[in-house]
């Protein structure tokens, strides 16, 4: 089977690929997404550019979402405590009502609105008349009947155009209540060129309203928030079994199974581990700069990735018995885990893989990929900037365009009380000495192999044209791709909402994700995706009175 | 049935040029529906003697969809039939929707039919083209021949060349043209020579000048047009002429609107504005 894979590699150079994938185009599309389109090469101290966060050309069938996707369904989708309230009409709210697999545990407390769907449901009078005075009301409704410590509002694309002042009303009955904290976004859907514009929304807001407003010390002796893991298929919770194990406390999950006095507290922590690069770097930043906690990045997708970030984690804090701890946990974990990675590899070995997905996801799969020895030959992101393609070096030279410029930035300094370095700089500098690193990102080029293709916003045409001539044995990436990937007899994943699975995360998630694929690259179902006379022409037959 | 929309500048007097106009053609026999075009509902006060009407948003929004004809129109000055299409307070909603959703809902209960034997559909439309909702009564061949309320102040031709923009676009695609300008004079220099130029440049004509006179202010006081507070002044003879005048206009055009420095020199021209 090896060797039939790296048949099918040789058969075409990744430079025929991607002017197979551009010929279709006319040529102002085609310049566009050749800079886009960027075959692997390894270079010197230096990745090549690769042009990301643009508009997509209208009449290209993105797999993009939009802003408000982006803002109420990955951000504030996943939040228990929190009347998540879309101001708009019923189709948005429809796709606001749990279609991303967010897990949660409802814990001791019980408060959990995530499985209900609230919305102003517009009519046209709301859209002629403005539609304040039924927020208003729907507002106060959620407020009695719930009672809850929060909610949230969110600007569907019609809001936006007719000027609903939704942060003056939020602000209104936040002051009515006085025990709830009432907040809007303006994340009207055709803000941005993507789904990141509404992720920057949301962090923005949460961090403006919420963050902070809980100073209370939480029991604990190593606080960490963990950043940009949303508890898709219960990933959170086999990352909080881990941590719990370790004696990790973990303060605030941005926002997976996360609750209001998470975010609340979150400045109490002593390090943020960021997991998302894209969705949530700034945020991180902005702790760092108005409270003092430093962040590294993390990543707990694939055996190897999760022991890697435990360790780093347990350096940071250089206890020894921490770190005595998260060995103890690792040695404990990983035989398992590597006794089911190589009983799987003696299938999975060689074959190849195919991901586009989010801006983090289509890097740290490639990991577990990996560990069952198959090889990533294309990978993309939907949403990226060029820091998550190229690492954060390249973010002094970011071209801030007009789309960019849409999205507020909040400018944040020290807090005049709360402020507190954790590390001094004489700490921090022993630490990056030793090699640690803070900061610090390398995106998803150098850990990809020369001559593999990394495409930025991968469209549906190209999706399936890229099967048609690469053949993977699997390809990665969400709803809106599975079933015209499916129909050409490639089984496929989806890495948004795990189809119905997961967790994936940690070690019981790599051993659940070693399993799934083995069990789809090795079904023989896909075979049979062409009828007998579609794979052979010629039929005989002949009459029966012959 | 003839569909006239009346365009112009904010304030340019379209509302009372409409309803004199109007009562001039109810004199000479018509039978017309007047549809106001603008959140304050005030196009049909002087028909009705005062601000009488519900909106037909209004309506919808209190009737839910059970709404019917006579819930909408209310029969004025002669019989016109008045309409007010209404919308949202200042500053929220979406009026232009609002204008979209009452000339459908119209439409639906029959207003245009032939059996209510309308002779004229007017529409008095807010200010300038601003959004595609007060596009609407010239999209769709709703509303097919256009005048232009103007005067010789500067904005106003401006806005009236920006209109005729609007109506090229649309004539393209439709049947909407434009029927002329209407001056309402502001008593500027040399007022209907500049109208007039104006109007050749534009590939139409001045249908007619309306001067200025104080009667008109004191009919409105009285929620009159002119014709019904004093048919013998001369201001309602003026109506009764701007009536005659588009009752016999056969002059429909898709108009050539001027490029801004033309439009300057223009003004230029005829003494508004001072050569650098």
């Amino acid at each position: 089977m090896a060797t039939a894979t790296k048949k099918k590699m040789v058969q075409w150079d990744p430079a025929d690929v991607k002017a197979e994938l551009l010929k279709k185009y006319p040529p102002k599309v085609a310049r566009k997404r050749a800079k886009q389109i960027m075959i692997n090469e390894a270079l010197e101290n230096t990745t090549p550019e690769i042009t990301a966060n643009v508009r997509t050309t209208p009449g290209i069938i993105t797999m993009r979402g939009c802003t408000y996707a982006g803002c109420k369904g990955v951000i504030m989708g996943p939040t228990r405590d929190i009347v998540n309230l879309v101001h708009g009409p019923i189709g948005c709210s429809f796709y606001a009502w749990l279609t991303r697999r967010n897990q949660t545990d409802p814990g001791p407390d019980g408060e959990n609105y995530i499985n209900y769907c609230f919305s102003t449901d517009m009519q046209e009078q709301d859209i002629i008349f403005g539609g304040e005075k039924k927020l208003t009301a729907a507002i106060q409704e959620a407020y009695d009947l719930f009672h809850p410590k929060s909610i949230a509002v969110f600007a569907t694309c019609p809001v936006g155009l007719i000027g609903d002042d939704i942060h003056t009303v939020a602000a209104r009955m936040k002051e009515k209540f006085g025990d709830c904290n009432v907040y809007a976004f303006s994340c009207e859907g055709y803000k941005g060129v993507s789904q990141s514009a509404g992720h920057h929304i949301a962090n923005n807001q949460v961090f403006r309203h919420i963050v902070g407003e809980n100073d209370e010390v939480k029991p604990g002796k190593f606080k960490i928030n963990l950043l940009g893991e949303y508890n898709i298929g219960g990933d959170g919770f086999e990352i909080d079994r881990i941590f719990k194990k370790c004696g990790i406390t973990c303060i605030s999950t941005f926002s997976g199974n996360a609750t209001y006095d998470q975010f609340a507290s979150a400045h109490t922590a002593d390090l943020n581990a960021v997991m998302c690069h894209r969705s949530i770097n700034y945020v991180a930043d902005m702790l760092e700069t108005k409270y003092g906690i430093p962040w590294i990045k993390v990543n707990f997708i694939g055996a190897e990735s999760t022991a890697k970030s435990l360790r780093k984690i347990a350096e940071y804090f250089g206890d020894k018995k921490l770190i005595a701890t998260v060995e103890k946990v690792i040695a404990e974990e990983m035989p398992e885990v590597e006794a089911i990675a190589a009983e799987v590899r003696t299938r999975t070995a060689g074959k190849t893989a195919m991901m586009f997905v989010g801006a983090s996801r289509a890097h740290h799969y490639q990991g577990l990929f990996n560990e069952m020895g198959m090889k990533t030959i294309a990978a993309g992101y939907e949403f990226a900037h060029r820091d998550d393609y190229e690492g954060r070096q390249v973010i002094p030279d970011l071209k801030l365009d007009a789309d960019s410029r849409n999205i507020e930035e909040l400018e944040v300094e020290a807090d005049a009380t709360r402020f507190k370095p954790r590390k001094t700089i004489k700490e921090i500098e022993a630490l990056e000495k030793a090699g640690y690193k803070f900061k610090h990102y390398a995106g998803i080029i150098p850990d990809m192999d020369k001559g593999t293709l990394i495409i930025d916003d991968l469209n549906q045409y190209e999706a399936e044209k890229l099967v048609e001539i690469m053949k993977p044995d699997i390809f990665c990436a969400g709803i809106k791709e599975k079933f015209s990937i499916q129909k050409t007899g490639v089984p496929m994943k989806q890495l948004h909402s795990y189809d119905s699975g997961g967790p994936y995360a940690g070690f019981k998630g790599a051993i659940n994700f070693y399993q799934e694929i083995d069990r789809l690259v090795g079904s023989k179902v896909w075979s049979y995706m062409k009828a007998p006379w579609q794979k052979d022409l010629q039929l005989s037959a002949s009459y029966n009175w012959e | 049935m003839r569909k006239v929309a009346i365009y112009g500048k904010g304030g340019i007097g379209k509302s009372t040029t409409t309803q004199n106009t109007v009562a001039g053609l109810v004199e000479m026999g018509r039978k017309i529906m007047v549809v106001g075009c603008d959140p304050k509902a005030d196009s049909t006060r002087l028909l009705l003697g005062g601000l009488a009407q519900k909106s037909v948003l209004d309506t919808l929004r209190e009737e839910g969809e059970d709404v019917e004809l006579e819930d909408i129109r209310k029969a004025g000055y002669g019989g016109t039939w008045c309409v007010e299409s209404g919308g949202p307070e200042p500053g929220v909603g979406c009026a232009g929707r609002g204008i979209i959703t009452s000339i459908n809902m119209l439409e639906s209960l029959g207003a245009y039919e032939e059996s209510e034997a309308l002779d004229y559909a007017f529409y008095d439309v807010l200010g300038d083209v601003v959004c595609g909702g007060f596009a609407m009564p010239i999209r769709d061949g709703k509303a097919e021949e256009i005048y232009i309320v103007v005067s010789g102040e500067m904005m106003a031709m401006y806005a009236a060349n920006n209109i005729s923009k609007g109506i090229v676009k649309f004539a393209q695609s439709g049947t909407v043209r434009l029927g002329g300008l209407i001056c309402n004079s502001r008593a500027v220099d040399n007022e209907a020579e500049m109208i007039e130029e104006f109007a050749k440049k534009l590939g139409t004509k001045m249908i007619y000048f309306v001067p200025r006179n104080n009667d008109v202010q004191r009919a409105e006081i009285n929620r009159k047009t002119v014709i019904e507070w004093k048919p013998e002044v001369d201001q309602a003879d003026a109506y009764r002429g701007l009536a005659k005048a588009i009752d016999e206009n056969k002059d429909f055009v898709i108009p050539t609107p001027l490029e801004i420095e033309e439009l300057e020199a223009l003004l230029m021209q005829y003494g508004l504005m001072e050569a650098v």
